[in-house]
């Protein structure tokens, strides 16, 4: 008897600058029928049936109503990463199609982006780095100062999986931590990481040298952080930020660098990513940017493959899904 | 009655491009009648009597021969920073004066400095941040990716009170650790931070990253060369925290042109600044910073502070907390 056909899924594109990489794409065909966009638009009434689910690698293809009437046979989206507000979750829902994420997975290395961001702005590392290998360098002069990580305050914003494993690695650091989140969490994991709960985030906006940025974008937290929040802190604090660009209002923030009402800013993420060549954040020099790379590790990349691979076919099977992004 | 004249106090100058900060200098004034390299050498004679004491910050002022002879009075030398190989002990104690140093304020900037260099390299983070601001960027590729900290190897070679530091923080990050020193920690120490005592071929073939935090003697200089580069793995990176003299550098350019280590993140080389023409400043693999291991306004007080507090002891003849003695 021929042997069972493999489960269609849809994915971009194989390489090139957002595609599946080619050595995941070897891991996914053993497993799947992988169909790229261009094969499916060029056969769309005949591949259109066999899609069963979606393998969303940095967050395309993307997915809109035409596309999801054209694929009755869709169960599952399997996204890339821990956010999902790049996704129409009620649209998906309204279609039947269930939706997965890879909120673990991300989550120690975001937090050690989070810590890297915190320790160069502070330290002054790029800058150093710039003048330690610059040309016109004679000297190195005395009293060129950062500011110390250890032992000062840091608040956490937004204590989830992320949050809470960059409280376990600053309590290491002997800092002083204060989180604000929707809800408390509880009395052992607030020991366990010496965390402080503030009911109201500008009470911990006045208190941190340092305010880390780790919750989701949602409607609620979409520009949590404008002109009002940034006055609240400290001239002398430096604002991080490893959640979504749109979570800060970025031209409160331009304006807030520029005035001096904080020090400065480190921001893996921003809104558009990559920035306008002519936006005022590339230019100021308090302000250090990545290009988005809170999970970008070979490791964390496989396993993030893995867990998509495990979601799609839990939800092919009927299965409970792992991972599943709820409503 | 007359004052009690305060005890006279050399220090290189007060601001300028090699002299310390005014607000350190007030620190100074509260316990010394301080005097600079210029009003000594405008009136030797007089000054030179005055001055029982010596404040070395970054190396400054150069303690020679002819220095010494010129005090007849002076009983201490009172060195920021822990380093003392710039100080030739020997000579120094011939002429009967002691030497103290201040292991305690550069404890947790230097650690935290070896951690903001780890994660740095590990993370690609002064590249992302040229990709993020760079004219030519309009798009990030998916595949651009560095390597995991949290439970990767890390091999400290150098087990003092900074290396120490170093395991505490990245215990945090659940890191395995590795550590090499003189002497074995006791078992507690090392299960409270997790390490694990090797020999140095076993740390330098096990450890993702390895960080320099021994002290320069003639038994370390040279402890990192072509051999123990070719012990490495050539997915490792070697981080250095200590002094430049302590890895052979020309053994490490070749290593890192050969691709024999991955890179090295270093904020101590020999010389500083390293020559402008020198390899190490062309290759893409390594980071380099200005010898800012303990630049925080923070621990820069706490320095001038503890350097206060040794030289006062001894010229009341107290026990004093840090002298250093010729080997």
């Amino acid at each position: 008897m021929e042997g069972q056909e493999l489960p269609c899924v849809l994915i971009d594109c194989i390489g090139g600058k957002h595609g599946v990489y080619e050595d995941h794409a070897e891991f996914l065909k053993e497993r799947f029928c992988l169909i790229t966009m261009k094969e499916y638009l060029e056969n769309k009434s005949f591949l259109g049936k066999k899609i069963r689910a979606i393998y969303m690698w940095y967050h395309k293809p993307v997915i809109n109503e035409e596309l999801l009437q054209s694929l009755p046979n869709l169960k599952i989206v399997a996204s890339s990463g821990a956010g999902v507000d790049h996704l129409d979750l009620n649209l998906l829902s309204s279609y039947g199609v269930k939706v997965s994420n890879t909120p673990l997975t991300v989550s120690t290395d975001t937090a050690d982006l989070g810590m890297a961001l915190m320790l160069a702005s502070s330290r002054r590392l790029v800058e150093g780095h710039q003048m330690a290998i610059s040309p016109d360098t004679e000297y190195f002069p005395a009293n060129w100062l950062g500011a110390e990580v250890s032992g000062a305050t840091l608040g956490i914003v937004g204590m989830g999986i992320i949050g809470y494993k960059v409280a376990e690695r600053a309590k290491a650091f002997e800092m002083k931590i204060l989180y604000h989140n929707r809800k408390q969490r509880n009395k052992e994991e607030e020991r366990a990481v010496g965390a402080t709960y503030c009911e109201k985030i500008d009470d911990l906006l006045q208190q941190a040298d340092f305010v880390m940025l780790a919750v989701k974008l949602t409607p609620q937290t979409h520009k949590l952080i404008g002109k009002r929040e940034l006055q609240l802190m400290k001239p002398t604090a430096i604002l991080i930020n490893i959640s979504r660009g749109l979570v800060v209002d970025q031209d409160a923030l331009v304006e807030a660098l520029q005035n001096k009402v904080i020090k400065a800013a480190a921001l893996d993420v921003t809104y558009p990513e990559p920035l306008p060549r002519d936006h005022p954040l590339l230019k100021l020099k308090d302000v250090l940017i990545t290009p988005h790379i809170g999970s970008a590790t070979v490791k964390t990349r496989h396993l993030m493959k893995e867990n998509m691979t495990e979601s799609i076919q839990a939800g092919l099977a009927g299965l409970p899904i792992p991972n599943e992004v709820l409503l | 009655m007359a004052e009690q004249e305060l005890p006279g106090l050399l220090i290189m100058d007060v601001g300028g491009t090699h002299g310390v900060q005014e607000s350190l200098a007030l620190l100074l004034k509260k316990h010394f009648c301080v005097i600079t390299m210029k009003e000594l050498l405008e009136n030797k004679k007089e000054m030179g009597k005055k001055i029982q004491s010596i404040f070395v910050s970054e190396c400054r002022p150069t303690i020679d021969e002819e220095l010494l002879e010129s005090l007849p009075n002076l009983k201490v030398i009172g060195n920021s920073g822990v380093g003392v190989d710039h100080l030739n002990l020997k000579m120094i104690s011939n002429f009967g004066v002691k030497v103290t140093n201040t292991p305690h304020a550069v404890a947790d900037s230097t650690a935290d400095m070896g951690m903001a260099l780890m994660l740095a390299s590990a993370r690609r983070l002064v590249e992302g941040s040229q990709i993020a601001v760079s004219p030519d960027t309009n798009y990030f590729a998916a595949d651009w990716l560095g390597v995991e900290v949290t439970r990767a190897t890390l091999g400290i070679i150098g087990m003092g009170r900074i290396g120490y530091k170093v395991a505490q923080r990245a215990r945090a990050f659940e890191m395995k650790i590795l550590y090499h020193n003189r002497n074995r920690r006791s078992k507690e120490e090392e299960q409270a931070v997790g390490a694990c005592y090797s020999e140095m071929e076993d740390l330098l073939q096990q450890s993702d990253f390895v960080m320099l935090v021994v002290n320069l003697t003639p038994e370390t200089e040279k402890l990192i060369g072509k051999k123990e580069l070719g012990l490495m793995k050539p997915t490792a990176t070697l981080i250095n925290i200590s002094r430049g003299a302590v890895i052979d550098q020309d053994a490490l350019v070749e290593a890192l042109q050969n691709k024999t280590i991955k890179a090295a993140a270093l904020d101590v080389t020999y010389p500083e600044p390293l020559p402008r023409n020198h390899p190490l400043l062309k290759l893409n693999n390594v980071i380099i910073t200005p010898h800012i291991g303990t630049a925080t306004v923070q621990a820069t007080h706490m320095k001038a502070e503890e350097a206060i507090a040794n030289m006062l002891s001894v010229l009341k003849c107290h026990p004093v907390p840090s002298e250093v003695f010729p080997q």
